[in-house]
């Protein structure tokens, strides 16, 4: 029987420093969502605008974050910042930012659906019991746009905890630099440590974002019955 | 902005570039193959087998690319499978995007009614034959638009193909900075490979998406 | 004595574990001969028409095709299929095929027969259902009736043993309805084994040879539709038949 390498998880306080690794990107993903739910809607209610010019801006906007590479951006923020602001801001923060960035694009394109899916009577019924702007919003349009973005939403967060798997490429520590410097440590034990440091990252990161899709296709499912 | 720098290294970004483009292109093909056969042991409802392809589609759509790269490039030689940088690339890109084309297959194929199915298998088709002959032909019509899609997202994820030392756009680019210090030209020159290889594609799928949706046999 | 074709004994279906919805069936059809049968909706008859081309998996009873038991092995049942036509109430021609192509497809594929022989058939059954002209076009551009007649010529071309009919008039427009119904009793008339499932009870008179009735999952008649339309012997039926005096009544 060939050697694993799975002893090495096991000694010391290895798998807690992996998981403690994992929180960091996690943690990164929950925060980047928070920022993209909230400017999301911000953006999602500024894409129904009749100004063209204000649409325009946010096609492109959309655009650019379609078709440019998570880590380009992520490059874009963390060495150019660097250089123009005189900044060396933290691979944590231009995660922060990049994904915020990305993330509000996706979310906006999303609550921008789901508000154009509330039927337009809606808004004239509320309007015609004298209701206001924002308590039209706030009080009849908002909770049904929730309920049919929700899905989806939970969807983005998934793919938001596994790009920021990303940030290892510009230096943060997390799971995978903390897996590396595992594999380092027992590189004479333990030379097979790499198998198993590997294969538990790729399983943890599986553990965090199997419950999750499946809680977003148990949503579907309940939306569309 | 350094123009003589850009232009000393454009070849270098034309040479990396191409490389992504080669390996996308294998990747994706290898994936729709992938998808397809996913879908066709779905259809058949094949033991064992749909099993396994359902804890494949899982596991991939549940984990990140860059961590299935590095179990493939570090952890797979340990067991005496060694992957060239290529390989691995092409082979992380085929296992992630498998799994997003047989959901694109699955989007046509769920679109086809039963009814014609059944009305295939009563004129004595085999279930092989109704697959290919009268439910795929239909259900590609509707997933081309998905397929596009995730053509786009998996040229967006070669970008991860550095952290296994392929000597792609990220790559190129991360050794300029650390060499010159042409920060700005570097990233300029990123930004503006990836627009050229993503832009058209990405305007031809928004064209296809508005011309599918209007499409019929006979229109 | 004509010789007896398919043969069902003791069909019983039903649809996860609820009541029966077909409840031994009893019926056997000879060669040349027309059955049809009616009842009201959700008494069975479609589901029985489905059992017998094995869409439905039925629960217990035997059906027998020329006296031989059928094998329902994946393998086996494209074979047995082969010799049954049948024809849906919603056409379900293949969208992405013309019409020609939609009625050489299964003697090419399945009966692996010659292309031009093939083609000349199914171009001159075309023609004899009044739809030669539209060969080339694809099943969008048809009208229902059209669609109907050439699912019927699609079965035909396959030399099926028994042809199975499921309502195939029912989500036709009424100008088309007779189009569709003439081709059928010219078939008839030519001696092809139906069994026809319909609501079209003046159809049914001038078709069959033997009327069923069925009524929640059972055979509650069974005899020559002058019987059966002229004094039939169960309440049931007499309601049943009723209830069609009344809606014609209402049309007026």
């Amino acid at each position: 029987m060939q050697d694993l390498g799975i002893e090495v998880l096991f000694k010391g306080n290895n798998f807690i420093r992996l998981l403690a690794g994992l929180w960091v990107s996690v943690r990164l993903a929950l925060i980047a969502m928070v920022f993209s739910i909230l400017l999301g809607f911000l953006l999602g209610m500024i894409m129904t605008s009749k100004n063209r010019i204000v649409r325009l801006i946010c096609r492109i906007y959309l655009e650019i974050v379609r078709i440019m590479p998570q880590l380009v951006l992520l490059f874009l923020v963390y060495f150019g910042a660097a250089k123009h602001l005189g900044i060396n801001i933290s691979g944590e923060i231009a995660g922060v930012i990049v994904f915020t960035f990305w993330g509000t694009a996706e979310m906006g394109d999303l609550v921008r659906s789901a508000l154009i899916a509330v039927p337009k009577h809606q808004y004239e019924s509320a309007y015609s019991l004298g209701l206001n702007k924002t308590q039209v919003y706030l009080q009849i349009i908002l909770p049904q746009t929730i309920r049919r973005l929700l899905p989806s939403a939970v969807n983005l967060l998934t793919r938001m905890i596994k790009t920021t798997s990303l940030v290892v490429l510009i230096g943060v520590v997390e799971v995978v630099k903390v897996g590396k410097q595992i594999i380092d440590a027992s590189r004479y034990q333990n030379p097979n440590a790499a198998l198993s440091i590997y294969g538990v990252i790729f399983l943890l990161y599986f553990a965090v974002c199997f419950p999750i899709s499946k809680l977003s296709a148990a949503l579907e499912k309940k939306l569309q019955s | 902005m350094d123009l003589e720098f850009i232009s000393s290294h454009i070849p270098m970004y034309v040479e990396a570039a191409g490389l992504t483009v080669r390996i996308a292109i294998y990747g994706i093909i290898g994936a729709l193959i992938v998808g397809l056969i996913c879908s066709l042991i779905k259809e058949l409802k094949l033991p064992v087998l749909k099993e396994i392809v359902q804890i494949y589609i899982e596991l991939s759509r549940n984990t990140p690319l860059l961590i299935q790269l590095f179990f493939l490039y570090f952890g797979l030689p340990k067991l005496g499978i060694v992957l060239s940088s290529k390989a691995c690339a092409t082979a992380g890109l085929i296992f992630l995007g498998g799994s997003y084309m047989a959901e694109g297959f699955r989007t046509g194929i769920d679109s086809v009614p039963q009814i014609q199915r059944e009305s295939a298998y009563s004129l004595g088709l085999t279930r092989e034959q109704t697959f290919f002959r009268i439910i795929l032909p239909q259900a590609v019509a509707t997933s081309v638009p998905v397929f596009c899609a995730n053509m786009i997202f998996l040229i967006k994820e070669t970008s991860v193909f550095s952290a296994v030392a392929l000597a792609d756009l990220m790559y190129v680019t991360k050794d300029l900075i650390g060499l010159y210090y042409n920060t700005d030209e570097a990233l300029l020159m990123l930004v503006i490979a990836y627009l050229i290889i993503l832009l058209p594609i990405s305007l031809v799928t928004s064209w296809l998406e508005r011309r599918v949706r209007y499409a019929g046999f006979g229109n | 004595m004509a010789e007896t074709i398919l043969e069902v004994s003791k069909l019983t279906k039903s649809f996860d574990g609820g009541s029966a919805v077909l409840n031994e069936i009893n019926f056997s059809i000879k060669k040349g001969e027309v059955v049809v049968v009616v009842g009201s909706s959700g008494c069975g008859k479609s589901t029985f028409l489905r059992c017998l081309n094995f869409l439905e998996q039925i629960d217990s009873g035997e059906i027998l095709l020329d006296g031989k038991k059928i094998d329902i092995s994946a393998k086996a049942l494209p074979k047995y299929r082969e010799k049954i036509g049948m024809v849906f109430q919603s056409y379900e021609l293949f969208p992405h095929k013309t019409v020609l192509e939609n009625v050489m497809l299964a003697p090419l594929l399945v009966q692996k027969r010659n292309k031009a022989e093939v083609k000349a058939e199914a171009e001159k059954l075309l023609a004899r259902v009044g739809v030669a002209e539209k060969k080339d076009m694809y099943p969008r551009q048809l009208s229902g009736g059209q669609k109907q007649r050439v699912a019927i010529v699609r079965s035909l071309i396959m030399h099926p043993e028994v042809l199975l009919l499921d309502e195939i008039t029912a989500a036709l427009d009424p100008e088309m309805v007779r189009e569709v119904l003439q081709v059928v009793l010219e078939l008839a008339k030519e001696g092809m084994t139906m069994l026809i499932v319909t609501h079209e009870m003046d159809f049914a008179k001038a078709v069959a040879d033997r009327v069923i009735f069925l009524d929640q999952g059972e055979i509650i008649e069974e005899e020559p539709p002058e019987i059966f339309f002229g004094e039939p012997k169960t309440e049931r039926a007499k309601r049943f038949l009723n209830t069609f005096h009344y809606e014609a009544l209402e049309d007026k």
